[in-house]
């Protein structure tokens, strides 16, 4: 099992495997049990924390930025050094009262203002993506796996294709290729095209096993349709699976469109990403240490958490299935 | 055994020639103008049709391909007459923007990628297996608890961000290491292996990590194997259970998926190379995009699906050797 983006992310991919392995029984432990045992897993939420509050920042951006004072696109002449080619002035990369986070080196736009703004194309393209290579991984594991044959044979052999493409380098040239357009629209495309054949391909063998079990067999017998029993009968069954592999993929697909930015073909200046900010960050590293750690600690905690919940939620479905 | 292998050589085949044809197919209708980027900025329209008709890029979709795909295997020449440059196969395309066949700049890079992967993978190979293991032979203990909450950590850095953490704790704080600056071997054999130490280390990381998680959740599960209480019932002393019995069928996905990293880094560690500036297939790729030279890009792209088709099917040899489970009907 190799993830899609060797380089950037391997967080997802090595989860699936558990995963897989979690979910082999396919029962799935109600949904009250699993928030019972999570609300009283302090590193689950610690990391549910974190993240409920980056969203929230995403969301009420604008709001954030009117009470800091800063947006995210304004220069501030005066808090940088001109001598110094643009060294933000006060310590600790210059964190005052005015600016909490300091500023950017060489422009003076308010690092925090810029984080807060980040946060949202983070999410946005994060849970974009996951939502749509779960719609397609879902939906073509179901199809190959329920109704097999030849339909099984062709999604196969795409997503074997599809897994043998280096994925961050072909998600690089088409990025850079592309008019630079919608970035964030193709950026969540792009990244789901190549994502989806790891869950689909989880999916498939799930619903090969559900599909030979007696519910199913009786649901086929009293007439049901195959597209009914796909999607009532043998998805319920795949949902513990599909939420283990959601959560494991989202902290991918950050890194991911992070790694893009940094490598300049994902989101465009001056809209502001973290990724972005690290690539930036990199030329001022020894006089301004401040403005890649504080982009880099945020970027690091989101990822972390959202592993932390996945790998929390796997084990807790994982125990009820043992039981 | 040999039937076996010609159909996995035929369909690794297949899938290559759908790679390339997928990546030309992007690349022919994403791509800027060939002949307007030659042509460079003082250009007539006749120019660029005289290049365009040179090239042969006023040919049909099909034609192109297939020119492509016979330059690969016996090379070919771009252009006619005086101007006309020459690549030998396996010709992967032609840089117009440095003058140089794309095969010739990616094999000069090679080596570096070759470096920085074998460097890492050592790194993690012994990092996440040995760890792994002691995670699950002491399982449950504050051993395996500080070794898993580490190895979650590990897996969410991003590794530029480790690499700048690194790079300014290593380099600029405790000047324990020099500053990377590219010198051949030759010249300087210390240097040259410091400037790898940081890569090394940075891209072994999250692979160790998820290597541990791997090698420990294998173990536990061999561990409760029937044949593994068998052994032990027959008195077998426990180091022997464990060469016998246990470390291969626990390692053996190890080798699967260590199969594929390594062919897959083999194709250039973009972020890694561009971060720390070595001059691998990687930060050729980076450059590439930077200056926009498809030929380039679309070359690397290739190279790197190759490898890991390759590093596919070596897998899959690997596997009918070492695991007993997995024989090949003949």
């Amino acid at each position: 099992m190799t993830s899609p983006f060797t380089e950037l992310e391997r967080a997802g991919g090595s989860g699936a495997e558990s995963a897989q392995a979690a979910a082999l029984g396919s029962g799935t432990p109600s949904r009250g049990r699993v928030l019972r045992v999570l609300r009283r897993d302090v590193g689950a939420m610690l990391a549910l924390s974190y993240i409920v509050l980056i969203i929230l920042m995403a969301v009420f951006a604008p709001l954030i930025v009117s009470v800091s004072g800063w947006g995210p696109l304004e220069f501030d002449q005066s808090a940088i050094d001109p001598n110094l080619g643009g060294v933000p002035l006060g310590p600790w990369g210059g964190i005052s009262s005015t600016h909490w986070f300091g500023v950017e080196p060489g422009s003076g736009r308010d690092v925090f203002a810029r984080i807060v703004y980040g946060a949202r194309v983070s999410m946005t393209i994060a849970l974009a993506a996951t939502t749509l290579t779960t719609l397609l991984g879902v939906t073509f594991g179901l199809l190959a796996g329920y109704f097999g044959g030849r339909t099984d044979q062709l999604i196969s052999r795409v997503m074997d294709f599809l897994m043998a493409f280096p994925a961050l380098i072909f998600m690089i040239a088409v990025l850079s290729a592309l008019p630079a357009g919608n970035r964030s629209t193709l950026l969540v495309v792009v990244i789901s095209v190549f994502g989806w054949p790891y869950l689909a391909r989880i999916v498939r063998g799930q619903a090969m096993s559900t599909a030979q079990r007696e519910f199913v067999e009786a649901a086929r017998a009293s007439g049901a349709s195959g597209t009914a029993i796909v999607f009532r009968e043998i998805l319920p069954n795949l949902r513990s699976t599909i939420i283990v592999m959601v959560t494991l993929a989202v902290p991918g697909y950050i890194g991911t469109e992070a790694g893009l930015s940094f490598l300049g073909v994902g989101v465009i200046p001056p809209q502001p990403s973290w990724g972005q900010m690290i690539a930036s960050s990199v030329t001022w590293y020894s006089v301004d240490p401040m403005y890649f750690a504080i982009p880099g600690l945020f970027l690091f905690l989101l990822v972390m958490s959202f592993t932390v919940l996945g790998d929390r939620v796997r084990a807790v479905i994982d125990s009820g299935e043992a039981r | 055994m040999a039937r076996y292998l010609v159909n996995r050589v035929a369909a690794m085949a297949g899938i290559l020639l759908l790679v390339c044809l997928f990546t030309y197919a992007v690349f022919f209708l994403f791509s800027p103008d060939p002949a307007v980027q030659i042509c460079g900025k003082t250009c007539t329209p006749e120019r660029i049709d005289q290049i365009r008709d040179n090239l042969g890029l006023d040919q049909p979709f099909w034609s192109q391909f297939l020119t492509f795909l016979k330059g690969i295997f016996v090379g070919r020449s771009y252009g006619d007459g005086v101007s006309a440059v020459q690549c030998s196969a396996p010709c992967l395309g032609y840089s117009f923007q440095s003058s140089q066949p794309v095969t010739d700049m990616m094999l000069q890079r090679l080596p570096v990628s070759a470096t920085v992967a074998i460097g890492a993978a050592v790194l993690w190979l012994l990092g996440g297996v040995s760890a792994g293991l002691l995670s699950a032979v002491r399982e449950g203990t504050w051993v395996d608890k500080t070794l898993t909450g580490l190895t979650l950590g590990g897996m969410s850095i991003p590794n530029y961000v480790l690499a700048l953490v690194l790079q300014y704790v290593l380099v600029v704080r405790l000047q324990w290491l020099p500053f990377p600056q590219a010198v051949p071997f030759s010249d300087d054999p210390v240097q040259w292996f410091l400037n790898f130490v940081m890569p090394w280390i940075v891209l072994a990381v999250g692979y160790a990590a998820a290597y541990t998680r791997l090698t420990r959740a294998n173990v536990i599960d061999t561990l409760q194997e029937n044949f593994l209480r068998t052994a032990r019932a027959k008195g077998l002393a426990p180091r022997l259970v464990w060469r016998r019995h246990a470390l291969r069928p626990a390692l053996t996905p190890v080798v699967t998926v260590f199969g594929m990293d390594f062919a897959g880094l083999l194709g250039g560690a973009l972020i890694t190379e561009t971060v720390f500036g070595l001059n691998g297939v990687g930060k050729l790729a980076a450059d590439s995009i930077a200056k926009n030279d498809q030929p380039v890009i679309m070359g690397v792209t290739l190279l790197a699906a190759f490898f890991v088709v390759i590093g596919n099917v070596v897998v899959d040899l690997v596997y009918t050797v070492i695991d007993p489970r997995v024989r090949v009907g003949t």
